[in-house]
């Protein structure tokens, strides 16, 4: 299917999830309340004409100024239909998420690694610990408010560090 | 009474024996080679047969720290890395030196951010650097060259402490 007819194909089917369907740069986008997020995925996941077997990537977006602050985005493909889906999903700082790691078994380190770098819990996941970083790491650098440059050393430096953080107040970041 | 082997003062011969052993430890330096990331590449080509590392006598990589002289750093390391670093360059046997190798091992290169140790000589001491992104290999068989006149120049003692 190409993307008119996945959006097309996702208003018939969903009607009562909330879905917000549109086609951005050529690819099906649908927007839906993190309340029916589970549903929609096993749907997709499981349903023959849809299919979409491959789970690609999970990643987030912190919009800092915006409410809620975080967007957390799947990227789905179907091997048997050659097509894709990017869903978006709005979430509050601190709230859950829940997990797709029994749909798909690679969520769980992606899940992981969107935990590391954004704070974003996921709920039922069998091992919500940091992928890519260490147990000592405080914060998550991924955020906007978390300093680009600010260090934390494993091992002492054997001389003194050059300070280099950034003050984030004079730091603007540029938003379309 | 002191029992100690230790020579007391240096021995009138002391000149010679560095000389004689600055002239053996350069040209039989055994590299442990610490590769990270894409200055690997660059190590590679510098260790095989263009441009032959094992001219100067440093061709017999060593993959336990235990047998290496040289601890050649190559590439990015970040601080999830750097206590592995700091315990290799701990378990090396004296005498022993250590080269940056390329820009991100120098001075952390590119990258000033969360994850990336800004130089490794934050927690090594590093004798030579070579800077570039990544180096050409001459620069790295100039570097080499610089550290065998650095050995020569040292002062070797003959029962090391
Ligand atoms: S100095 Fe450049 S080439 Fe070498 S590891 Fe760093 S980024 Fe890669």
């Amino acid at each position: 299917m190409i993307a008119d007819e996945i959006v097309n194909k996702l208003n018939d089917r969903f009607t009562d999830l909330g879905l917000e369907c549109k086609v951005d740069k050529g690819h099906a986008v649908a927007i839906v309340p993190v309340d029916n997020l589970a549903g929609l995925l096993k749907s997709l996941k499981t349903e023959d004409e849809l299919g979409f077997n491959f789970f690609m990537d999970i990643t987030a977006v912190d919009w800092q100024e915006r409410e809620p602050r975080f967007e957390v985005v799947y990227h789905l493909y179907s091997t048997e239909h050659n097509h894709r889906l990017r869903i978006k999903t709005n979430v509050k700082e601190g709230q859950d998420v829940p997990t797709s790691t029994g749909l798909w078994s690679i969520a769980d380190w992606m899940e992981r690694e969107v935990w590391d770098m954004y704070g974003i819990r996921f709920s039922g996941h069998p091992n919500m610990k940091r992928l890519l970083l260490y147990e000592e790491f405080k914060g998550h650098p991924l955020r906007k408010d978390y300093p680009y440059d600010k260090q934390q050393p494993l091992v002492e430096p054997t001389w003194p560090v050059r300070e280099t953080q950034a003050k984030m107040d004079d730091v603007k970041i540029h938003r379309p | 009474m002191e029992m100690s082997w230790k020579l007391k003062e240096k021995p009138p011969y002391q000149s010679a024996v560095d000389r004689v052993l600055g002239w053996s430890r350069k040209y039989s330096i055994f590299p442990y080679p610490f590769i990270t990331a894409c200055c690997g590449m660059e190590y590679m080509s510098v260790a095989s047969s263009h441009y032959d590392l094992d001219r100067f006598g440093a061709g017999l990589p060593r993959f336990s720290p235990r047998q290496a002289d040289l601890l050649l750093v190559v590439g990015t390391v970040n601080h999830k890395l750097s206590p592995v670093l700091k315990r290799v360059w701990d378990q090396m046997a004296e005498p022993k030196w250590c080269m940056a190798f390329g820009a991100c091992a120098s001075v952390g290169g590119p990258y000033n951010n969360y994850a990336v140790l800004q130089g490794i000589d934050k927690i090594v001491p590093v004798d030579i650097y070579i800077p570039g992104c990544p180096p050409r290999p001459e620069a790295v068989l100039d570097g080499l060259m610089k550290l065998q006149e650095k050995i020569q120049n040292q002062k070797h003692d003959l029962f090391w402490k």
